[in-house]
């Protein structure tokens, strides 16, 4: 079959595109990218590398046009392969559309790779190139194919390629195949089709009305795991105020700069573990770091200053409204007023494909965090010692201290506990927002909103209440904006606490009289 | 409250005398100095843009003052800080002109800080130098505005997308931060595109709150706007560090420049100079400067803010350049009318022209707007950018719009 593919392109005429090509590839943009099409086309053996070495920025052009390729050997004139000095050569720039033709031309050259990950890419990358020349490539590829995700992705590519054809029964086989995809880019390369073959118009709206109608219900099921996503990190942000607000009754408006706190304990991990053998783990070493953090921080706040304004939420806000500014100027001081950058490690990037959903992998896995820090607090106050005494100091304070339980103590481990919890939400917010000296003040307002619609001490209430908002939110913002949306959300929140002072799930009993 | 507002005011004013450059001890024997306000925020959520602004001001007043001053008077840098409070610009510049009495002002950022103090420069007859690209329809005269107006920055880009070299997009999102920069400047690219025939389906337009971080919807929506089987592209006003987590979105989601493009109107070097560039290679940016700009004008100014700031690899960028543009201007026009009175040299300033780092001679408009060269950069891995169009000539600026109905008619 190989042999077959040699034998349909003649080396001579060949190498006489490949020769006739290269001096475009000195032109301008637009020369380039033709010039870079008939590279691909051309099928010939040294078409690969020049073009590798034009996307690494390894080609090189003298003033007078004369190619020069670098590579590790050394420098050498195209395509005569003699050694030459670079001197003052520039690079040959390449721009979105020259980009565009290299993914197809590479890919195009590279279909037939005997490295699989080079296979898949190639494959992918002849979806864009969209040329009639591709077919007789594919389907040799295919018939060699045996690993099912590069068939499926050779498949489509095929399909593509086909629509390209003057065919129109080829087209046809195309588009028909193209109708059992799933894929926005398939229905988008369907569309462009329709307007240059206006006779297959009846059969390409079937296919897309195929496609539309299965992506509708792909789209409806993402929109849901984005509320999630964006539940799942309110949840986060509002935990730790679940406990110092909800469990506690401190209204702690330095809430946010625990989050803060905990971003900056990931930034300075990522710092102090890079370059050894631990980088690679710096992300999840930084969730003990930042609760730490966190926590110490908590436990100075309370010992140093809450204790003494229990029963005075006025001044405990206005308090801690005050720390918080002076945590926020003191990160400010020690880090600068730029934004710090935690790298995301290889496997919170890009996206991963369940049961063909693609699903963008820090969400993911914030998701699975947040659903694991629930867990952890939920856990410490039901089965722990500590969380027992918790129990008991926000119950009754004075019988529990005739039992022997040192509440003073228990407040501020509680508190700690609350403020640690924020810092781990501080290691996953780092994934997603910037990490600067006032992330915390966007979140706090959610925070509060969050505890207060779940119920006041409820954990229950916070993770239906995060949630909630979260779906709430996104299923209304392709229809009302991302800033409506939030207005609305807040407007309807408004409501439910007129009716329901108390939030969804209201303490009932003497503790919520308390 | 108010108290403790009091005494943090009363803290910046120290800190803004303490910043103020020494006095220089030499041959300035003549006359008093004369002052020049610097009026950026140097706290709050602009402050990183802004402080490279007030150190560009610094550099060039020392700069003026080691080649002697002007007219043999020394220069005196007067620096307040109106953290990033709209209202409070204004009271500063209330203080700057009657307390401090300064001469010129360079000043503000966002367009809401500029329309904040307009009134009191108009007013107190003072003169302001405004350094960043806005969205047109203002035209003071106390006001030069030294960086793009939309037919400078904003059409130029999105000519280029729908031209052969940006991918000839027919179907533009329009994304942005939710205040009137955008809001005005994407009026005037709807009202350009249906001019140019594209119907109101093809035109998708998206505002979100400043700081917004979870992009996961918007982009996804400009996905399928993507797929209807035109090419698409993205002008993005997004301002500020909301940039970071959309790029951030676009590279998780697998959306390449080579696919969907997109051109931003306020990401700079200074801004990229923190973030991880690679995921951005290939998108936009228009500016009427790039500190990647080939001139010898360019190296030089370089060179003297890396020398200045102490730093060997900070970067330049466009509002800086413009600042400097506008602080030689006026230099020459002090030097050209031999006073420092308001009215004189804001004659004076018009018709100007300066050897700029852009590698152009830009000249002063009647208009108050510069003329200036429009340049599209493709980011680059390393975080500068990479000119992939420039036009052959400097633009002059049109600060009416004729995209904008009721104000087309204000144009001269």
């Amino acid at each position: 079959m190989l042999l077959a593919i040699l034998l349909l392109v003649s080396p001579a005429r060949a190498q006489d595109a490949f020769t006739a090509a290269l001096p475009g590839l000195a032109g301008g943009f637009g020369q380039i990218a033709e010039a870079v099409e008939k590279l691909g086309a051309s099928a010939d053996p040294r078409a690969l590398p020049l073009l590798q070495a034009l996307q690494e920025g390894r080609l090189l052009k003298r003033e007078d046009g004369t190619l020069l390729l670098q590579t590790d050997a050394g420098t050498s004139e195209v395509p005569t392969g003699r050694p030459a000095e670079a001197g003052d050569a520039e690079a040959v720039r390449v721009n979105n559309r020259v980009r565009g033709a290299l993914r197809g031309a590479l890919g195009s050259l590279q279909i037939l790779s005997t490295n699989p990950e080079e296979r898949l890419k190639a494959a992918e990358d002849v979806f864009r190139s969209r040329s009639a020349q591709n077919i007789a490539p594919l389907e040799a590829a295919l018939a060699r194919e045996t690993i099912p995700a590069i068939r499926a992705q050779l498949e489509l590519s095929l399909a593509a390629s086909r629509l390209a054809s003057p065919d129109n029964a080829v087209r046809l086989q195309g588009i028909n195949a193209l109708a059992e995809v799933t894929d926005q880019n398939a229905r988008a390369l369907l569309l462009e089709t329709k307007a240059q073959a206006p006779d297959l118009a009846r059969q390409i709206d079937g296919a897309v009305a195929k496609i539309e109608g299965r992506l509708k219900v792909r789209q409806m099921v993402e929109t849901f795991f984005q509320g999630l996503s964006l539940g799942s990190v309110l949840l986060l942000a509002a935990l730790g105020l679940a406990v110092t607000f909800g469990v506690m009754g401190v209204i702690n408006m330095a809430h946010g700069e625990m989050v803060m706190l905990g971003a900056y304990a990931t930034y300075m991990v990522q710092e102090a573990l890079s370059g050894t053998a631990l980088a690679p783990f710096a992300l999840p070493l930084a969730i003990p770091a930042a609760f730490l953090l966190a926590a110490a921080v908590g436990a100075v706040l309370e010992r140093g200053l809450i204790r003494y304004l229990y029963g005075r939420p006025l001044e405990t806000l206005l308090m801690t409204f005050g720390v918080g500014m002076i945590l926020q100027q003191a990160v400010r001081l020690i880090f600068g007023a730029q934004n710090r950058e935690v790298v995301s490690p290889a496997w919170m990037q890009g996206t991963l494909t369940l049961g063909g959903l693609s699903l963008t992998a820090n969400r993911v896995w914030i998701i699975v965090f947040g659903l694991l820090v629930l867990g952890l607090v939920v856990a410490a106050i039901r089965y722990t010692r500590f969380g027992l005494e918790m129990r008991a100091v926000v119950q009754n304070r004075r019988i529990a201290a005739t039992m022997g339980i040192r509440t003073g103590r228990v407040d501020a481990l509680t508190f700690a506990f609350g403020s640690g919890i924020a810092g781990m939400a501080g290691v996953a917010l780092s994934q997603i927002d910037n990490v600067s000296p006032n992330l915390g003040t966007g979140y706090i307002i959610d925070s509060f909103m969050v505890v207060v619609f779940g119920g006041v001490g409820s954990l229950a209430g916070t993770l239906v209440g995060a949630l909630t908002l979260g779906v709430l939110n996104k299923v209304m913002e392709p229809y009302a904006g991302a800033v409506l949306a939030k207005v609305v959300v807040l407007v309807g929140i408004m409501l439910f606490i007129q009716r329901r002072p108390r939030g969804m799930f209201a303490l009932k009993g003497r503790a919520a009289e308390a | 409250m108010t108290n403790f507002t009091l005494t943090r005011r009363g803290a910046l004013a120290g800190l803004g005398a303490a910043l103020a450059t020494p006095a220089i001890p030499s041959a300035f024997a003549q006359g008093a100095p004369i002052k020049v306000g610097v009026l950026h925020s140097l706290s709050g959520t602009m402050a990183i843009s802004e402080t490279a602004l007030r150190d560009t001001v610094l550099m060039m007043v020392e700069d003026q003052n080691r080649k002697g001053g002007l007219l043999g008077r020394r220069l005196q840098a007067v620096v307040v800080d109106p953290a990033s409070n709209w209202p409070l610009f204004a009271e500063k510049a209330r203080e700057l002109l009657q307390v401090a009495k300064v001469d010129v002002t360079f000043g503000c950022w966002t367009s809401v800080s500029r329309k904040s103090v307009l009134p009191v420069f108009e007013e107190l007859k003072g003169l302001l130098f405004y350094p960043v690209q806005y969205e047109g329809e203002e035209q003071s005269p106390n006001i030069f505005y030294t960086g793009a107006a939309p037919n400078q920055q904003a059409i130029p880009a999105l000519d280029y997308l729908l031209g052969p070299d940006g991918g000839s997009a027919k179907r533009i999102a329009l994304l942005g931060t939710d205040y009137v920069y955008p809001r005005t400047t994407n009026r005037i690219l709807r009202n350009y595109l249906v001019s140019k025939g594209f119907a109101a389906a093809d035109i998708m337009e998206e505002y979100t709150p400043f700081g917004h971080s979870d992009w996961q919807g918007i982009v996804s929506s400009v996905k399928r706007f993507a797929s209807a089987g035109k090419k698409t592209a993205i002008v993005s006003t997004i301002n500020g560090d909301a940039n970071v987590p959309f790029y951030r979105e676009l590279g998780n989601q697998g959306i390449k420049a080579e696919d969907i493009p997109s051109v931003a109107f306020s990401v700079g070097e200074e801004e990229l100079a923190g973030i991880d560039a690679r995921p951005l290679v290939g998108h936009l940016a228009a500016w009427n400067y790039f500190m990647s700009v080939k001139s010898q004008v360019n190296d030089q100014f370089i060179a003297m803010w890396r020398a200045y700031i102490k730093n060997p690899r900070r970067v330049t960028n466009d509002p800086m350049e413009a600042t400097y543009t506008g602080f030689k201007m006026w230099a020459q026009a002090v030097t050209a009318s031999g006073t420092t009175n308001v009215a004189d040299v804001t004659k004076a300033v018009i018709g100007q022209k300066v050897a700029t780092p852009s590698g152009y001679i830009e000249e002063m408009g009647a208009n108050h707007h510069l003329s200036k060269p429009v340049m599209i950069g493709e980011i680059q891995a390393n975080g500068q950018f990479n000119i992939v169009y420039k036009t052959p000539g400097a633009v002059p600026a049109e600060n009416w719009s004729p995209y904008i109905p009721e104000n087309a008619n204000r144009r001269r």
